[in-house]
């Protein structure tokens, strides 16, 4: 290329031709999270009096667990880092929310139990404290991330592994659970250190806030920016350490930086799907969802629904949390399939369900194919 | 001075079946390049064997299991080791070998698939079933060496038991065993060879499915040894999914990633290195957080020197 210098205007026009347009870039933003408004709106209200509790209950759990699979997959799937820790940041997110609904309540209504309807103060108070746990999860990614991600590999799994259980045994210790709002008033500074969460047996008595409407709204949120971010420059700059780390940071994109980011965020989804997890009814959160164990399982949906498809994460996420329900019937049977089509799938389909793909992807190819 | 020694005697033992365990991982992270999940359930399966041998079978032989002779315990150890090894190799040959070159991450997700489906078969009546057991004392804990210190009782007296001894002593000889067979053997420097580098290692006529079977077969019986000397400590046996077999697999593996993953002395240092942080920590500081030393230990092992102990670094070349 002798002259280059005199072809760049051209280029650089090019370049705008192929920019979408502004706004046609905020609707793809907007656009499909009005879309998520709605769908969740249809499960609230639609969907969710006429299927009865025991089916609107498994759909709670698979919007958690979509929210969780689709916030790892911007961490593991995108940028290509292994985290086993996930669970240890979902669990400080839902503590941290459900200590804030729990005392928030018993300061402001001298009561635990769930304050005011649909969309009453109490429910914001819930929204709040969802964020907030989210906010912390992501504090505590920031925290983690910064040093551990200078590992590579099997490390960085190894530390975020130490990470979860250590989570694990801190909230292990913390002390019983204030039970009353007189008590609350009479606490002392002692009462505080540790910290009032229920130990080993378990943060119980967190108001019952979470409803299909706030869980797919989440969920909607979680999906368009895990979509927004993979088609992005920095989603670009994620994957492109996830496919070379040394190619990547000799075009010049900062490492650390991208990778802690997108710690940041995907901890961030992982708190906020903790905290509706805190505030489901009949669940008490304890010390084990921090686990080893609750991580695996979602680093599992990661895997079977194909590293970086956001829509093959989503459906294995929805397929793995209602088998269990499905093979209840078996229940001593029901982990021995489990385990086997792990393995099974991981010795046929290695990429998973969807590999890198969506599943228009799959759509599209077959009209090009047949026309 | 008597809470001190006792101190070091329990992490002397403790430290010896970490070490067991871990070489397990490090020999396997050694040659496939991946954590192997379900070593831990090998672990399980080693204590849970021996078990049954030692209630079922030992009775048919005409052996009463409360009042054995001194060589039923080795008996049921080196039953326990055979079966343990054998299950290893099935594990290897039907689940990770098809995986050979596929990415590692999907190796990782086979191996939790085969801890899953390992934890849960023992669960099952057929097996082990979900009831704690309780394993007959093959040893009596006779202490060897009762020193009194001072006059204030028995909080100030150093017991030295038996089972710790047996511990220390059987897991002594297998690493010995161990360190012979790899650094001083053909077999040995054939491992290492596919350690360092697998190509090269079977371009030199090295049969590398060969030695990843064996390499697994010796993990395996290893672990079952753990196991089996586990259960004579802590006779108490919990059901095979119990969270208690899960850290201690756990911790074990942390030695190995403390002592540096791939070395097989380094796994022995950090086997003894992890059990005196969480015996000394848990009697020195408070016994609730035992398990976070432990962690927090590898964190800061990973943010110093992340290769461990011995391990050693690899350039990357671009």
């Amino acid at each position: 290329m002798p002259s280059n210098a005199a072809h760049s205007p051209i280029v650089l026009r090019e370049a705008d031709a192929l920019r979408p347009p502004r706004g046609h870039a905020l609707l793809r933003g907007i656009g499909p999270l009005l879309i998520g408004v709605a769908i969740a709106a249809v499960m609230q209200w639609g969907v969710g009096p006429f299927v009865g509790t025991y089916v609107a209950r498994i759909l709670l759990d698979v919007g958690i667990a979509i929210i969780l699979a689709v916030s790892l997959n911007i961490v593991n799937g995108l940028a290509g880092q292994f985290s086993l820790g996930h669970a240890g940041f979902s669990a400080l997110g839902g503590y941290a929310a459900g200590s804030i609904t729990y005392y928030g309540s018993l300061i402001l209504w001298n009561s635990s139990v769930k304050h005011g309807g649909p969309f009453g103060a109490g429910e914001w108070l819930f929204v709040a404290a969802c964020l907030t746990g989210g906010l912390v999860a992501a504090g505590a990614g920031f925290i983690v991330g910064l040093p551990a991600l200078r590992l590579r590999g099997d490390y960085l799994a190894i530390a975020t592994l130490g990470f979860g259980e250590i989570v694990r045994v801190m909230l292990q210790q913390t002390g019983d659970v204030i039970y009353s709002a007189r008590a609350l008033e009479q606490a002392t500074v002692n009462d505080f250190f540790p910290p009032p969460l229920g130990g080993s047996l378990g943060f119980s008595g967190i108001p019952t806030y979470t409803s299909l409407f706030w869980v797919y709204l989440f969920c909607a949120v979680t999906i368009v920016v895990a979509q927004r971010l993979k088609f992005s420059a920095a989603g670009r700059a994620m994957v492109s350490i996830r496919e070379d780390e040394i190619a990547a940071q000799a075009m010049g994109v900062n490492i650390t930086k991208w990778k802690v980011r997108a710690f940041v965020i995907s901890a961030f989804f992982a708190g906020v799907a903790g905290a509706l997890f805190a505030h489901e009814s009949g669940v008490i959160i304890s010390p084990g969802d921090a686990g080893f164990q609750r991580s695996i399982e979602i680093v599992i949906m990661v895997v079977l629904g194909g590293k970086g498809s956001i829509t093959g994460v989503l459906l294995a996420a929805a397929i793995l949390s209602t088998l269990p329900e499905f093979l209840r019937d078996f229940a001593q049977y029901r982990m021995i399939i489990y385990a086997l089509l792990l393995i099974g799938m991981m010795l046929l389909r290695p990429q998973g369900l969807f590999g890198n793909h969506e599943i228009w992807d799959y759509f599209k190819r077959r009209r090009k194919s047949s026309s | 001075m008597a809470e001190f020694l006792q101190t070091v005697e329990t992490s002397l033992a403790v430290g010896a079946l970490y070490a067991l365990i871990a070489l397990g991982y490090t020999m396997v992270y050694g040659i496939l390049k991946f954590i192997n999940f379900a070593h831990s359930d090998i672990v399980v399966l080693g204590a849970w064997i021996s078990l049954r041998i030692a209630t079922e079978v030992l009775p048919k032989l005409g052996i009463d299991p409360r009042a054995a002779p001194w060589w039923a315990g080795g008996a049921v150890l080196l039953a326990s080791m055979a079966a343990c090894s054998i299950i290893g190799f099935v594990i290897e040959r039907t689940c990770y070998k098809p995986l050979r070159r596929a990415p590692r991450l999907n190796v990782l997700i086979t191996a939790i698939g085969v801890s899953l489906l390992l934890q849960n078969l023992g669960q099952l009546d057929l097996f082990f079933g979900t009831q704690p057991a309780r394993m007959p004392s093959l040893l009596p804990n006779t202490p060897l060496v009762q020193w009194e210190f001072g006059t204030e009782g028995a909080s100030r007296r150093l017991v030295i038991g038996l089972v710790d001894v047996v511990i220390f002593l059987t897991a002594g000889t297998l690493m010995v065993l161990l360190e012979l067979l790899v650094y001083r053997s053909k077999l040995g420097a054939a491992m290492r060879a596919v350690s360092f580098n697998t190509e090269t290692a079977s371009l030199m006529g090295i049969n590398v499915d060969r030695i990843v079977s064996l390499t697994f077969m010796i993990g395996s019986a290893l672990a079952a040894a753990a196991g089996f000397l586990y259960a004579m400590k802590y006779p108490g046996l919990n059901q095979p999914a119990h969270t208690i077999w899960v850290l201690l697999g756990l911790k074990a593996f942390v030695a190995a990633v403390i002592g540096g993953i791939g070395n097989v002395r380094g796994a022995v240092i950090g086997g003894f290195v992890i059990a005196a942080v969480e015996q000394f920590g848990a009697f020195y500081i408070s016994s609730n957080y035992r398990d976070f030393y432990v962690f927090v230990l590898l964190i800061l092992m990973l943010l110093v020197r992340p290769t461990g102990l011995l391990g050693s670094t690899v350039k990357v070349k671009v």
